[in-house]
């Protein structure tokens, strides 16, 4: 049900170093650098993107995510959302407006998973990077390396993944899109949206609270991804695996590192959500055609190697 | 021949790195499998090994997988380390969460 959480927002990502982050961020994956702040943090966002950030770099002497944000519709439903968390026996700690450049107040919270989300209801908006909002051109010169089109979503790794499940479905209003089984019925991955994408955040189970699996950004074409694989070859950039197809959202994809070892994906189409859609299922027994589907077989990278 | 000699000691495989080149990196051209291979950024820890002899420069690298203390006792990541000298290494264990990962998800 609909509780006026609207879309991801931003992704608040640690860095061993800046500017070889903003290098990898800005020349190869094509976003923009927008600001920084006093803390030293860069502010980023990819070119189809109304508001002024998606991406927040921070450096620090272990990668890794900080936090996940969500738009939300309007200040009362950020009211109401905040008042449902607390309601529902979450801690909530406010961050005043402007902590983040030009970012109204945040509700922040943290999942039994062990990760931070917040939501927000204000960001500057800016408009699209290099078109014009009247008679937009098809898209802007300029862009460079990848040209991601927007912050799509990020996977975590943690356990507790029921308990996820209910504040962001029971609480937040999110869709369960997909989800894996294993054989005793338990869901080891939840795939969980409010838009019709097949996931704006997903889950899989691991022992250890609070692991950062990617972050994700959108393209256009397959022809991107493999544009993307290539520029990914051109810049002896770590890979991790693909160019492939998932059988999880069906997605087109490639994996890759950034400079301190934080996992990016880059993919293209995959399958799409509404509200009376029942959950895609995938057996756990299946992972490897779940998750790789042209190769059926695991990485074991992929499963363990986590920021 | 320029570069410097790397032996793995646990595995008995040994491996020509470059100067200025991490041994992960030097492991990888040579095409052995004696260090496993993770994110390559210092960020993970997959490739945690120990300098049992040798000198070599560091990068930076998480100190959730690489406190100070680690350093000291020669426990680093292969990615993010540039041998000296020739290099003796050997593997560590991996980190436990590793293995729960593959238990529950009966891979």
């Amino acid at each position: 049900m609909k509780k006026g959480v609207m879309r991801p927002g931003h992704v608040q990502i640690r860095v061993l170093d800046l500017e070889e982050a903003v290098k990898h961020y800005t020349d190869l994956m094509g976003l923009i650098e927008t600001d920084r702040d006093d803390q030293g943090r860069v502010y980023l966002k990819a070119w189809t993107e109304v508001d002024k950030f998606s991406v927040v770099l921070r450096e620090t002497d272990e990668p890794g995510c900080d936090f996940m944000g969500f738009k939300v519709v309007d200040e009362a439903a950020l009211n109401q959302l905040e008042k449902d968390l607390v309601d529902y026996g979450v801690e909530v700690e406010q961050v005043p407006a402007e902590e983040l450049k030009d970012c109204g107040r945040r509700v922040r919270f943290t999942v039994p998973s062990g990760h931070a989300f917040e939501l927000y209801a204000d960001k500057k908006y800016t408009g699209k990077w290099g078109v014009s909002a009247v008679n937009p051109e098809a898209w802007p010169r300029g862009l460079q390396g990848m040209k991601a089109v927007r912050f799509d979503h990020a996977l975590f790794y943690g356990p507790e993944l029921a308990a996820v499940y209910d504040i962001f479905v029971n609480v937040l209003g999110f869709h369960l899109a997909e989800q894996v089984l294993d054989p005793e019925g338990t869901r080891v991955a939840q795939f969980l949206t409010v838009s019709m994408k097949e996931h704006d955040v997903a889950f899989i189970h691991h022992e250890e609270k609070g692991k950062f699996h990617h972050a994700s950004f959108f393209l256009d074409t397959w022809e991107a991804v493999l544009r993307a694989a290539d520029l990914i070859s051109m810049t002896d950039t770590s890979i991790d695996i693909g160019p492939t197809r998932h059988g999880l959202t069906h997605g087109q994809t490639i994996y890759f590192f950034d400079p301190s070892g934080n996992r990016n994906e880059v993919f293209c189409g995959g399958d799409y959500h509404y509200p009376d859609h029942k959950p895609v299922t995938w057996k756990a027994e299946d992972l490897g055609k779940a998750i790789f589907y042209h190769d059926r077989v695991l990485n074991e990278r992929f499963l363990t190697v986590l920021t | 021949m320029a570069g410097f000699q790397v032996n793995n000691r646990t595995t008995g495989d040994h491996f020509l790195c470059q100067e200025g080149q991490s041994v992960l990196k030097a492991m990888e051209q040579a095409g052995k499998k004696c260090v496993p291979v993770g994110c390559r950024g210092g960020g993970c820890g997959f490739c945690k090994i120990r300098i049992v002899e040798g000198d070599f420069e560091c990068g930076k690298m998480s100190k959730a997988h690489v406190p100070p203390e680690a350093i000291d006792k020669g426990e680093v990541l292969a990615c993010r380390i540039y041998p000296l000298t020739d290099l003796t290494i050997e593997c560590v264990p991996l980190p436990e969460a590793a293995f729960e990962k593959q238990k529950t998800t009966k891979v």
